[in-house]
């Protein structure tokens, strides 16, 4: 699957530049040439030779006659060095123990070497982690493939820490590569989310730094994803779970080919199968109204935090019917949902922000489901009447708006803004981001466009700020425009947006949903990171997003976004809060996402009514015309929602602690953990 | 004349030749590959580099030979600490090619695993032996190369 968030590693080849600053960046050209070893050897002959040896094959050696002192160069210069060669026999530590040190601490592949052969030592080394065992007398050919373990170690780095750290790290690992990010990914494109590919260095710095960078906000989800034990479908995974299906086609997909195109680490046949399953029945459930909307449901789903849950359950079931059917915008159902529990409404959880995310253009169909949707909802209205506008938001939220919201928000407090706004962002598609007060009928033929002023509005008037309605709408769009214009766009965008829009925070480009508040609040500063995460969370997504994603990440050059989705940014600054979903959409526009984006951004900080218009632009997935763009408004936001689920998650997060609140996206919107459950499959 | 320059030039060359031939076939059974390997490494670039290693190589097996000889002459015969001396001189015998040492190193390691005191005794002293031939060898083929 092509993850937007590619920017962690995947898709930009030239990102490699971008991963691996340190001295990296000169190796990559040459690569292997300068690759920067670390001899560590007591005996000053042997050192000497290796020293000159390594120096023959090209490489940047630096001895060291002491393990302490080897240690120690480490430590200081985390990423001065690409592998390290180590001896057995050291008088002052054992060289296995060094090897662990240094397999912990730094993460280096580590080769030992040693005058004995004897099987026993060997077999150490194999056990203690080595990623080599060499022979004394070193010969020149040994040493001159040395390199290849530098590149395998950082294409299993890339994909692991993606995944086991959560989607939601991957995603915002590759938002805060951002620019970085996009080269990666560009190289990458055509791996699987994981695989940051191309740029071996960039890529395996990329995803360290991404860790390194990301901790706090993934801490949780990636905390919470690594230790799970069983698979859980976060936002981000589910994203890219329907992004692969989009891919294939939904009836054709397979979990083989899913499997592969999602290129999960340690995601297994079965458990997409399972999902798969599960994910068609709620397609059939939702009448079929657009598979991808289902995805964008699931999507949402999985990020919606907790509170969610039920209500997804509850109206869920409904809503995402009826977002599935185009009637109900991704987004309401989010919001209906979150009105149901009562809490934030989390597009995502609804499902139907979320099926508005998946299908950018089924999402349209929001349009024509719009007045079901209104019935279906009314009931569900009631039971969260203000969390609809977290749905709905999406679409074009701004990320400060969505900040805005959040604090505003009295619904729910900080948290229904921010649920609010994801929601809003991803019901935006639908123009159901129908603020939380109101439910849904809000008319569903102007859902998509109308909806997204109206949900802004409405979600201004919501959180009782005047400049909420714009707001709103902007993050919704922006979230779409993230979403539409690709994953790496959005983030792009939205880290350009940051950038240049210093209000833009909307983090819509840059994470899905989520993160996009998060990043609304921190704008500039965040933008990056956030761009990172969006992207990474858009990539995971959706699917169509994800080339935009990675192009996104490629072109964090906000004119490029700019340019490109210039529809987009319509749809991307409705999106930006709904980026999650359409980023998705729009991120196959890459185009028009990156444009959209710019523009969202833009709009937002200059007009919220702008805004509006971009929403439209949604569709930026390129998505075909104007009609498209509504619909991928719509769809965007719940795609950018959904998309940026897993960025949502950081999003709300970012956005909840800029808050003040804990990052409590991940629990209330229930974001990472997709529960298949809840949604009524 | 230009020609004759040539031709001492050419003779030269081929005496250089000459020596160094025999120098190998003086060195024989002494250094092995590895050694060849280092000559390779050697270029303009670093012209001396297998005397600076070889220089170096003596002078750090000096210092683990009497590390060795006074662990020896205590007469306690720590085995572990022996074996663990004759590791590092073995892995910086092999490193520079030192065939001959490098055999002794073998033998001498063995002797310490099945704790033959002995043996490590006799086998150190022939090891000392090697180590000196090889040293003065060395020393002159550096010379004629020069």
């Amino acid at each position: 699957m092509m993850n937007p968030s590619q920017g962690r590693g995947l898709g930009s080849g030239g990102g490699s530049s971008s991963g691996r600053n340190k001295g990296g960046e000169a190796v990559v050209e040459m690569f292997p040439s300068g690759l920067r070893v670390l001899v560590v050897d007591d005996d000053p002959t042997c050192l000497m030779i290796l020293e000159r040896m390594l120096r023959t094959c090209l490489y940047e050696v630096t001895k060291c006659n002491r393990a302490e002192m080897a240690l120690s160069l480490l430590r200081k210069n985390k990423h001065g060095f690409d592998i390290v060669i180590s001896d057995v026999h050291m008088p002052d530590m054992d060289g296995f123990k060094l090897l662990e040190h240094v397999g912990l601490e730094m993460d280096l592949p580590v080769i030992m070497m040693s005058a004995d052969d004897s099987k026993s030592v060997v077999l150490k080394g194999v056990t203690h982690g080595a990623v080599d065992y060499l022979i004394k007398p070193v010969r020149m050919e040994a040493l001159k493939n040395i390199w290849q373990h530098v590149v395998r170690k950082r294409r299993s780095e890339w994909s692991v820490p993606e995944h086991s750290g959560s989607i939601e790290e991957t995603g915002q690992q590759q938002q805060q590569r951002g620019p970085a990010v996009s080269e990666d990914a560009a190289d990458d494109n055509a791996s699987s989310v994981n695989n940051e590919g191309n740029n071996w260095r960039s890529s395996s710095n990329n995803s360290r730094k991404r860790k390194e960078e990301e901790g706090d906000e993934q801490g949780d989800e990636d905390a919470s994803n690594l230790k799970k034990p069983r698979v859980v479908w976060s936002v981000e995974l589910h994203q890219q779970f329907v992004a692969a299906v989009n891919q294939l086609g939904v009836e054709k997909a397979v979990p083989k080919k899913i499997l592969e195109l999602m290129n999960v680490p340690g995601l297994t046949r079965e458990n997409v199968a399972s999902h798969l399953q599960k994910y068609r029945i709620y397609l059939r459930r939702l009448g079929g109204v657009s598979q991808h909307q289902g995805n964008l449901n699931n999507s949402f789903m999985t990020g919606q935090d907790a509170s969610f849950g039920p209500l997804s359950s509850l109206n869920g079931f409904d809503l995402q019917a009826l977002a599935v059917t185009g009637q109900l915008p991704a987004q309401s159902l989010a919001q209906l949902q979150a009105a149901g529990l009562g809490r934030p409404a989390m597009v995502s959880k609804s499902g139907l922000p979320v099926s508005s995310v998946v299908d950018e253009r089924s999402i349209f169909s929001f349009d024509n489901s719009k007045p079901r949707f209104g019935d279906g909802i009314g009931g569900h209205q009631t039971q969260q009447p203000q969390m609809n506008l977290l749905h709905g938001v999406p679409t074009g939220m701004e990320p400060r708006q969505l900040a805005g919201l959040q604090q505003q928000l009295p619904v729910g407090g900080n948290r229904m803004s921010i649920q609010q706004q994801i929601a809003a962002v991803r019901a935006g598609h639908s123009g159901m981001l129908m603020p939380q007060q109101q439910p849904f009928p809000r008319g569903p033929p102007s859902i998509r466009q109308p909806m997204l002023p109206n949900r802004i509005t409405e979600r201004s008037g919501f959180s009782g700020r005047s400049s909420v309605p714009e707001s709103s709408r902007v993050l919704p769009t922006s979230y779409t425009n993230l979403a539409t214009q690709q994953h790496s766009s959005t983030s792009v965008a939205f880290n350009s947006f940051q950038q240049e829009l210093p209000v833009n925070s909307f983090p819509l480009p840059s994470a899905p949903g989520l993160s996009v508040p998060a990043q609304v609040r921190k704008p500039l500063s965040s933008s990056s990171s956030y761009q990172e995460e969006v992207n990474s969370s858009e990539a995971g997504f959706t699917a169509p997003s994800y080339d935009m994603f990675s192009n996104r990440h490629n072109d964090w050059d906000l004119r490029s976004i700019a340019f490109d989705a210039h529809q987009d940014a319509e749809s991307v600054a409705f999106s930006n809060s709904e980026a999650f979903s359409f980023s998705s959409m729009s991120r196959n526009n890459n185009n028009n996402a990156t444009v959209a984006a710019t523009d969202l951004g833009r709009n937002q900080q200059q007009t919220l009514s702008g805004m509006v218009p971009h929403h439209q632009v949604y569709g930026n997935g390129g998505g075909g015309g104007s009609s498209v763009r509504v619909k991928s408004e719509r769809d965007t936001a719940a795609m950018a929602f959904h998309e940026q689920y897993s960025n949502q998650e950081d999003l709300m997060s970012a956005l909840l602690k800029q808050e003040g609140v804990a990052p409590v996206v991940d629990t209330e919107f229930d974001f990472d953990a997709y529960s298949i459950d809840d949604i009524p499959v | 004349m230009q020609r004759q320059v040539a031709l001492i030039k050419q003779s030269l060359f081929d005496q250089k030749i000459i020596i160094r031939t025999q120098m190998e076939k003086y060195m024989q059974g002494y250094l092995d590959e590895q050694f060849v390997e280092l000559e390779e490494l050697q270029d303009d670039a670093n012209p001396n580099f297998v005397e600076e290693v070889a220089t170096l190589y003596f002078k750090d097996s000096a210092r683990l030979i009497s590390n060795i000889e006074q662990a020896l002459e205590r007469g306690s015969f720590d085995f572990n600490r022996l074996d663990n001396y004759m590791h590092q001189f073995k892995g910086s015998s092999t490193s520079i090619g030192a065939s001959k040492v490098k055999t002794e190193c073998t033998m001498f390691r063995e002797y310490c695993r099945v704790g033959n005191a002995e043996g490590c005794l006799r086998t150190f002293k022939q090891l000392k032996k090697e180590h000196a031939t090889l040293r003065k060898k060395l020393e002159q083929y550096f010379q004629a190369s020069k």
